[in-house]
C-alpha cells in the first residue's frame, strides 16, 4: 500500500462516517441544518479524495481537467440558481427534478462504460469480473432510466404540465407496463450475454417503464413516489459504484437507497396508504367516484367574509387548518397578517398541521415558517385534536380530506382509517374554498353538511385579504 | 477490490441506511428527502472516474462531463434547497428568545 491509496482509504472512510452522521442529524429538528452542511462537506471531501488519488497515481490529463471543469461549472451553476430562485411552494417538483438528474447521471456513466470499454476501469478482466460488470451496468441503466423519466413525469404532473390521461386509469396500463418490464428483462439478459447493441433497447424500455408507472399516480400520492424514486437514485448510484469499482459510491448509494425506502414507508403510514396501492392502485380520485362519496350535499351554509370576521372577532380561541389550497394560492403571508391582527386582540391562535398538509409531508411547516409563523404555534395533529371542543372558531384554508369526518365515522368510505383533524368538534367551522369541488380523494366531505360549518367561497388569498379589511373595519388589531 | 467484499460493502451500507432513519417527525420529511436526494448525487464520483480514465476518448469525455453536470446539479441544488428549507425552522426559536 502506497501513500495515495492509504490517503484515499482514510478520506473515503471519513466521508462515509460524515455522510451517515449527516443523514442521522437530518432526522432531528435541532441538528438538521448542521447535518445538511456536514453531508455537503462530506461530499466535497470525497471529491477531493478521489482527485488527489488520481493525481498521486495515474495523474489527470489536461483534457480531463477541462471537461471536469466544464461539467462542474454548468451543473453547479444551474443547481445553485434553481435552488435559490424556486418558490417554497414548488419544493416537491424541485426535489423531483434534482432526483431525476441524479438518476440520469448514473445512467450516463453506465452507458459510457458500456459503449467505450476502457481497459483501466476494468482491470484484471476475467469471465466472472466481466459478468459482474455487465450486470452492474445493466442495473445502473435500468434503475437510472426509471428514476429519470419517473421523476420528470412526477415533476410535470406536480407543475400541472401533465394531467392524468384517462387510459392510464384503466386496466390497460398494467398490461402496457408488464410489456415494458418484460422487454427490459429481455434486454437485460441479452446485454449480460454480451450483446452490446441491446443496451439501447434497455435504455428505451426502462425509460418508458418509468413513465408508464408514474403517469397513472394521482397528485396526492406523488410525494410517496418522489421519495421512492429518491431511493431508486441511491440504488442507481450504488450500481454505478460497482461499475467503476468504488466502495464509497456503493456505501453512500446503499445508504440513501435504504433510508429512502424507510422514509417512503413512513410517509405511506402518515397518509394511510400502502405502497402497493400507491404504485398500482392508480389515482385515488378515479377509483373512488365509482365506489362511494359521489353523494350530494344537502345542507350547505355559505356565508360572507363579513360574518366570518364578526365571528372571529368574538372568539377566544381560533385554530387554523392550512392545506394544499393555501399553498397553491400562495396565501401563507396573508394568512399570517390575519392571525397577527387576531393575536393583537388577545385571541389565541394555533395552527393545526396534519402530517400530510401541503403538497408533501412537512411542506406546510416550511411554508408557514417562511411566512414568519412562530414555530410554537404549529401543533401536530395528535396534540391539537383534544383542543377542538374548546375552540370557538376553526378556519379551514384549502384543506379538505384531512378534515373529513368520514374517515372516522364511515367504514365504507375509502378514507376510513386515515387520521384526520376533528374540526367538527369546534363551535364554528369556516371553510374557505374556491368551490364545492372534492379534495384529492374525490370524496364528498361530510364536514361541509354539518350545521356548524359555513362555507366562504373564494380564492384563499382574496378571501384573506377581504378578511383583513373587514377586521380593520371592526377595529381588530388596532392598539 | 474483490466482488465479494464489494457485496459486503453494499450489505453493510444498506443496513446502515435502514438504521439511520428511525423516528422522523413529519416536519422533517420534506427536508430529509431533499437532503438524501442530494447525497444520491454521489454518483458524481463515478462521472469523475470516467473522465479521468477516458484517455483522450472525446465522446467518453463528453458523456462523463454531461453526467458530472447532471450529478452536480443534483448535489449543489439539493443541498442549497435543503438549507433554505431548514433555515426557516432554525430561525424561529432564536427570534423568540
Amino acid at each position: 500500500m502506497n501513500l495515495p491509496v492509504i490517503t484515499k482509504f482514510v478520506i473515503d472512510l471519513l466521508a462515509v462516517l460524515l455522510l451517515a452522521l449527516g443523514i442521522k442529524g437530518l432526522s432531528k429538528v435541532k441538528s438538521a441544518r448542521d447535518a445538511n452542511r456536514l453531508a455537503a462537506f462530506a461530499m466535497s471531501l470525497s471529491v477531493v479524495g478521489l482527485l488527489s488519488y488520481y493525481l498521486g497515481t495515474s495523474g489527470i490529463a489536461i483534457q480531463s481537467w477541462i471537461w471536469i471543469i466544464i461539467g462542474s461549472i454548468i451543473g453547479s451553476l444551474f443547481g445553485a440558481i434553481l435552488a435559490k430562485k424556486v418558490p417554497m411552494t414548488s419544493m416537491p417538483e424541485t426535489v423531483a427534478l434534482f432526483n431525476g438528474c441524479g438518476g440520469m447521471s448514473s445512467l450516463l456513466v453506465a452507458l459510457g462504460v458500456a459503449i467505450f470499454p476502457i481497459s483501466s476501469v476494468q482491470e484484471n478482466f476475467d469471465f466472472f469480473k466481466s459478468l459482474i460488470n455487465e450486470v452492474s451496468i445493466s442495473v445502473s441503466i435500468f434503475v437510472g432510466a426509471i428514476t429519470f423519466t419517473g421523476s420528470i413525469v412526477a415533476m410535470a404532473k406536480l407543475q400541472g404540465w401533465l394531467s392524468t390521461p384517462g387510459w392510464t386509469q384503466s386496466k390497460v396500463r398494467h398490461f402496457v407496463n408488464i410489456v415494458f418490464a418484460v422487454a427490459s428483462l429481455i434486454a437485460f439478459f441479452d446485454l449480460i450475454n454480451g450483446n452490446t447493441s441491446s443496451i439501447w433497447l434497455l435504455v428505451i424500455v426502462s425509460s418508458l417503464l418509468g413513465i408508464g408507472v408514474t403517469l397513472p399516480i394521482g397528485g396526492a400520492d406523488m410525494p410517496v413516489v418522489i421519495s421512492l424514486l429518491n431511493s431508486y437514485s441511491g440504488i442507481a448510484a450504488a450500481a454505478a459504484g460497482f461499475v467503476v469499482d468504488s466502495q464509497l459510491l456503493i456505501v453512500a448509494g446503499a445508504m440513501v437507497g435504504a433510508a429512502g425506502l424507510i422514509l417512503t414507508q413512513v410517509m405511506c403510514k402518515g397518509m394511510n396508504r400502502s405502497l402497493v396501492s400507491v404504485l398500482f392502485g392508480g389515482s385515488l380520485s378515479a377509483q373512488s367516484t365509482a365506489s362511494s362519496g359521489s353523494g350530494e350535499y344537502t345542507n350547505i351554509t355559505s356565508c360572507s367574509v363579513e360574518e366570518c370576521a364578526l365571528t372571529l372577532e368574538a372568539a377566544n380561541k381560533v385554530i387554523i387548518v392550512p392545506g394544499y389550497g393555501l399553498a397553491v394560492a400562495q396565501a401563507q403571508h396573508t394568512l399570517r397578517e390575519v392571525t397577527k391582527k387576531l393575536e393583537q386582540n388577545g385571541i389565541e391562535v394555533v395552527y393545526a398541521i396534519h402530517p400530510v398538509a401541503g403538497r408533501m409531508p412537512g411542506h406546510m411547516n416550511v411554508l408557514l415558517a417562511e411566512a414568519d409563523v412562530p414555530y410554537e404555534q404549529l401543533k401536530e395533529m395528535d396534540v391539537v385534536n383534544p383542543d377542538f371542543p374548546a375552540t370557538d372558531v376553526v378556519l379551514v384554508l384549502g384543506a379538505n380530506d384531512v378534515v373529513n369526518p368520514q374517515a372516522k365515522n364511515d367504514s365504507s368510505s375509502p378514507l376510513y382509517g386515515m387520521p384526520v383533524l376533528d374540526v367538527q368538534e369546534a363551535r364554528t367551522v369556516f371553510v374557505i374554498k374556491r368551490g364545492m369541488s372534492a379534495g384529492y380523494s374525490g370524496i364528498k366531505n361530510d364536514l361541509f353538511d354539518l350545521p356548524n360549518t359555513s362555507m366562504v367561497f373564494g380564492d384563499a388569498k382574496k378571501v384573506l385579504n377581504d378578511l383583513i379589511g373587514e377586521l380593520k373595519d371592526l377595529g381588530v388589531g388596532e392598539k | 477490490m474483490s466482488f465479494i467484499s464489494l457485496l459486503w460493502v453494499l450489505l453493510l451500507g444498506s443496513l446502515l441506511g435502514l438504521e439511520l432513519i428511525g423516528k422522523v417527525p413529519p416536519t422533517l420529511h420534506t427536508p430529509l428527502m431533499s437532503g438524501a436526494n442530494a447525497i444520491s448525487g454521489i454518483t458524481m464520483l463515478a462521472a469523475l472516474t470516467l473522465i479521468v480514465k477516458a484517455e483522450g476518448n472525446v465522446p467518453l469525455l463528453i458523456i462523463g462531463s454531461v453526467s458530472l453536470g447532471f450529478a452536480l446539479f443534483n448535489v449543489v441544488g439539493g443541498f442549497f434547497v435543503t438549507d433554505r428549507m431548514l433555515a426557516m425552522f432554525s430561525r424561529k426559536p432564536s427570534n423568540k428568545k
